[in-house]
């Protein structure tokens, strides 16, 4: 059976792009093989680890959990998409690095979207809304104390910037 | 792990929708697709057509009025939550919903599509069942209102039909008086909860739903149970089962904790 590919046009990182995919093509998927965005990493393929976390029109959401067929219409920010143009590095990007917030990297992605979404609805996070913001991701190297400090280096940043 | 090929239509009409789905009985519908893609992806789950329903108008919508907050298909759990007029008129909605999944669960995950999924580890199916809501439902031959009492008749199955979407969920109001409480133990926040149970108190009335203590979700009448006994005349109701995550026994013990911990949170003055 010749599996029928339908056209998606989705917009990632402020670009648009027409693919032809089957309808059961996941967005991760699209997201990697598709359009060779390969910093969104995929580790369970269920929605428990976090590592394919997306923004779409701004919210986390686990790009495995969702067909790219349904993302049509969405604004879909990748991690490829959080640093400057330039290359500058974004607040929650640069506290990663300072923090040593990644060891092997492979959650890295899904935890620099979520924690870039959280840190705008909540710039200032205590240290348990910090933990709680990144709940839904697992890391198995860190050991989640780094990440956590990172939270909140990000978010000194982002006061640094407003003041 | 992938999906198996399926036939993939968006409608623009609750009328289209319907056609879709009254034209393959092997389809299902699709909206937040939190629990229903997984499923398809370990290939628990074939549907031979998805009706993916994100492009229907005005299913998103969270009203309140002095009744009880109705919640609509497309409405995300996230959206529910952070709805402050739902949560004043009944606060168990916004209790609960911060236990269902993560966040980004959440954001995209619908209430109403939790409600139908009908998994008796979930939390708001047992929600609408203690507070006595029901599901609105189109279908070809027009729409009805299923009571929570009457819509969940086995392990993750609805008495909704084949050919019919839920298209909202209404959710009364708590009443002058009554209080409501919520807890679950869970072994990493986020996770299915092991047992959970959500408590009703109205003047003398007491009931206690609860979460992953059976095949569906289960409500106890505990009115007039001395409150060291409610426990044991919720267990005579309940069957806890076994599994990789707990044993029955522990989630007994779990129902023993969380009985007593919710009605005396309800019935704490705040």
């Amino acid at each position: 059976m010749t599996e029928e590919l339908l056209e998606v046009r989705l917009r990632v990182n402020g670009v648009a792009h027409d693919l032809r995919v089957p309808a059961r093509r996941l967005l991760s998927d699209a997201l990697r093989h598709d359009l060779g965005l390969t910093g969104t990493h995929v580790g369970c393929e269920h929605g428990v680890c976090g590592a394919c976390t997306v923004l779409a029109d701004g919210r986390p959401v686990r790009a495995c959990l969702m067909f790219a067929v349904s993302a049509v219409g969405l604004e879909l920010t990748t991690v490829e998409g959080l640093a400057d143009v330039d290359g500058t590095l974004s607040n929650v990007q640069q506290a990663f690095a300072e923090c040593h917030g990644l060891q092997c990297g492979f959650c890295t992605p899904g935890f620099l979207t979520t924690i870039t979404a959280g840190l705008r609805d909540n710039p200032q996070p205590t240290h348990d809304e910090a933990r709680d913001m990144i709940a839904g991701n697992l890391c198995r190297c860190t050991g989640y104390q780094n990440i956590v400090k990172a939270v909140e280096r990000a978010a000194e940043l982002g006061a640094g910037e407003t003041s | 792990m992938k999906p198996a090929p399926f036939a993939y239509v968006r409608p623009g009409s609750l009328a289209d929708a319907l056609s879709a789905l009254a034209g393959d009985p092997g389809a299902k519908v699709l909206a937040g697709g939190q629990s229903l893609v997984p499923l398809l992806s370990m290939r628990l789950a074939a549907p031979s057509t998805l009706v993916d329903i994100n492009g229907l108008p005005g299913l998103d919508a969270v009203t309140v009025t002095a009744d009880g907050v109705r919640v609509g298909a497309l409405a995300r759990h996230a959206d529910v939550l952070a709805h402050d007029e739902a949560a004043r008129v009944q606060p168990l909605l916004r209790l609960a919903l911060s236990h269902v999944a993560h966040a980004t669960i959440r954001n995209r995950g619908t209430t109403v599509g939790s409600i139908v999924h009908a998994d008796a580890a979930a939390e708001m199916p047992v929600v609408l069942t203690l507070l006595g809501g029901s599901v609105e439902v189109a279908g070809p031959s027009g729409t009805r209102t299923i009571p929570a009492t009457d819509l969940y008749v086995g392990p993750l199955e609805t008495c909704l039909a084949q050919d019919e979407i839920a298209t909202t969920a209404f959710f009364p109001a708590l009443a002058p008086g009554a209080r409501v409480a919520f807890a679950e133990i869970a072994r990493r926040h986020g996770d299915y909860a092991l047992v959970g149970a959500a408590a009703l108190v109205d003047g003398d009335s007491v009931r206690v739903g609860y979460v992953s203590v059976g095949d569906v979700p289960t409500v106890v009448d505990l009115t007039g149970v001395p409150l060291n006994e409610m426990a044991a005349t919720a267990l005579a109701q309940l069957d806890p089962a076994d599994d990789i995550h707990a044993t029955a026994a522990y989630r007994a013990q779990l129902v023993r904790v969380l009985t007593e911990r919710v009605v005396t949170e309800a019935r704490t003055d705040d």
